[in-house]
């Protein structure tokens, strides 16, 4: 129904787009995030790195997996017609 | 450092002109963006249909009745249809090479309505909305046959790898077998071992070993962009969800009393508190799994858009100018094998994510709760 | 749109394949290969252990060869020094019993000459007692054959006698 609604206008194309930028923006600072935090904590226990690298994928897949979400509801918009 | 960030400008210069030179080549100004065309095109229009790039990523990232191989050359696929009147099987050649045409099958006039398989009304020659929603569509479709052929695939290769194994028992690994070794061990030591605990992981390992490795392969043919592979396997929805639904059916089957109580009355946790967190705990035993198939068709499906919006690139560009066009292959070569660098890692790092995530819930399924959980939301 | 549908075909497609390759994998690959890596394993564990077993027998081995060694050492010095002593002794011994016989041997041979001696002299006090009884008899006869010469003795005899 929402999808319906923006695609009244021509405007839901852009609005499609306009979210998954969005979403790639909160994602992008979620994982620089979680990846300069990795850094430091290797720079501290570099016996750890291991441990920590597994973590950070693990954590980094969780934020790009909210990310996708928007996504593909952006597709989902582009896409129903 | 210097000489990377130089090397960039340096792309954003060559950028930055092709941009320019496209303001100055494209003199007319109704140049529409090739996505709004997309409904205009006819089906009667003769000449040279403009490029569509939406429509072209999009026909080759989604499944299809036909396996379009080259040019005009594709492979025809059984369209296997259980109508209420019956099973009918056909080959998809009797659509055509577009898709266009229509079927006049035992029970019913077929035809392909924007990929999907529908049923002809034979007097108006519409669409019959009632016999097109008793239609369920069996076919083997190009997903299904790179996924039969990935399997067989995987079936040779590790069968192989398990002979050579009784082979040349107690020796080193040799050949195929000493590149699978390490990833086999990697998935037992550093998944199922450490995240499902040393007790129960064996019961787990051969589907979390079946499952990686089924994502990698599929994510690598995926990446391989001729005959039996370029096929957006992994990244179809279908295929992530059957993945994600053995995921949650095998949480299921092996959850323990304990998991159960976690879900529905945490312990510890007062009354009213509980009124609100039961939802969610119950909402986040499916929204695992779902998430779970939202990453893996996601990442797959944008690494192949993106790998082919790069080319389109060049013939959107080209459609334009023909010298624009060979100017912009040199980058979008550039930035395809850019991309399929990164997509190389990412057909790992989702297999193992993938891999990794499953193992965590079968291992919070399993859990006996003597250490400490720190209920940390990993549902998204 | 067909992009994120998902169709009910390639479902029931994937469910079945997948449970076929889930189930031909465990049996045929993941089985053996798992089963064949554990055995490996052990294998190397149980071949180091091993090692380290025998490296410790050999330690104790080395250690009971040095400790059999010094023993055979002492017992050959043990055994040298009893043969010495007995050595010696027997020397001594026999020293003493030779010793012991000349010196018997001598005493015997003394006693015997001594014996021997006695009885020569007992012999030749016999024959000499016989012969001055011999000549005695002989000397009286002849001094005692007339009267002046018994006249004469007496005086001598006579003269001889100091009647003070």
């Amino acid at each position: 129904m929402l999808s319906s609604v923006l695609l009244a206008g021509e405007i839901g194309y852009g609005v499609a787009a306009l979210g998954a930028g969005v979403a790639a923006l909160g994602a992008g600072v979620g994982i620089g995030r979680i990846g300069g935090s990795a850094l430091e904590s290797i720079a501290r226990q570099p016996e750890a790195i291991n441990d920590i690298r597994a973590s950070m994928i693990l954590a980094a897949a969780l934020v790009e997996g909210a990310a996708f979400f928007a996504m593909v509801i952006g597709l989902l918009v582009v896409l129903i017609k | 450092m210097t000489n990377k960030i130089n090397i960039f400008k340096r792309f954003l210069l060559v950028f930055a002109l092709l941009f320019i030179s496209y303001k100055g080549f494209a003199e007319e100004p109704e140049t529409t963006p090739a996505a709004e065309s997309a409904p205009v095109h006819q089906e009667g229009e003769h000449g040279v249909k403009p490029f569509n790039a939406g429509e072209t990523i999009i026909e080759h990232v989604a499944d299809n009745h036909q396996w379009h191989l080259f040019g005009h050359t594709s492979i025809s696929l059984p369209v296997i249809a259980k109508t209420d009147k019956g099973f009918e099987v056909f080959s998809s050649s009797h659509f055509g090479h577009d898709g266009k045409e229509h079927y006049h099958g035992v029970n019913y006039i077929y035809a392909l309505e924007e990929g999907s398989l529908v049923v002809i009304d034979e007097l108006t020659d519409t669409v019959s909305e009632e016999a097109t929603a008793n239609l369920w569509d069996f076919s083997i479709t190009k997903n299904a046959m790179a996924m039969f052929i990935s399997m067989l695939l995987m079936i040779w290769i590790f069968v192989s790898v398990a002979r050579a194994y009784t082979r040349n028992q107690g020796k080193a690994p040799r050949g195929l077998q000493s590149f699978i070794e390490p990833l086999i061990l990697f998935i037992r030591d550093d998944v199922a071992k450490v995240s499902i605990g040393e007790k129960r992981y064996q019961q787990f390992l051969p589907f979390l070993l079946t499952v990686f490795f089924f994502i990698w392969i599929n994510n690598l043919l995926g990446l391989v962009p001729f005959f039996p592979g370029g096929v957006n396997v992994t990244g179809s929805i279908s295929i992530a969800m059957v993945l994600a639904g053995f995921v949650l059916l095998i949480t299921f089957v092996v959850a323990n009393k304990h998991y159960w109580r976690h879900v529905f009355a945490m312990p510890g946790v007062p009354v009213g508190v509980l009124v609100i967190l039961t939802p969610i705990e119950i909402l986040g035993v499916f929204l695992r799994p779902f998430v779970l198939m939202i990453r893996l068709f996601a990442n797959i499906t944008a690494g192949h858009i993106i790998s082919l919006a790069f080319f389109s690139l060049i013939f959107i560009f080209g459609e334009m100018n023909v010298g624009l066009g060979f100017g912009v292959s040199i980058l979008s070569l550039v930035f395809t094998i850019f991309m399929g660098a990164l997509e190389l890692l990412v057909a790992f790092l989702q297999a193992y994510v993938f891999t990794l995530l499953a193992a965590i819930y079968f291992g919070a399924a399993v859990d006996e709760g003597h250490e400490i959980h720190n209920h940390v939301d990993d549902h998204a | 749109m067909e992009l994120v549908k998902p169709s009910i075909g390639l479902i029931f497609w994937m469910i079945v394949s997948f449970s076929i390759i889930l189930f031909l994998l465990k049996k045929f690959a993941w089985a053996p290969i798992l089963g064949m890596i554990k055995e490996r394993e052990d294998s190397i564990e149980l071949a180091l252990a091993s090692a380290e077993k025998a490296k410790q027998e050999m330690k104790m081995l080395q250690s009971n060869n040095e400790r059999i060694l010094s023993e055979a050492k002492t017992e050959r010095e043990l055994l040298l020094k009893d043969a010495r002593e007995i050595r010696e002794k027997m020397i001594a011994e026999a020293k003493g019993m030779a010793t012991k016989e000349g010196e018997r041997l001598l005493k015997s041979a003394r006693e015997n000459i001594q014996n021997e001696k006695m009885a020569a002299i007992t012999e030749l006090k016999n024959q000499v007692a016989t012969l001055s009884i011999d000549i005695a008899e002989k000397i009286l006869k002849s001094e005692l054959s007339s009267d002046e010469k018994q006249k004469s003795l007496v005086n001598t005899l006579l003269k001889d006698v100091n009647l003070n």
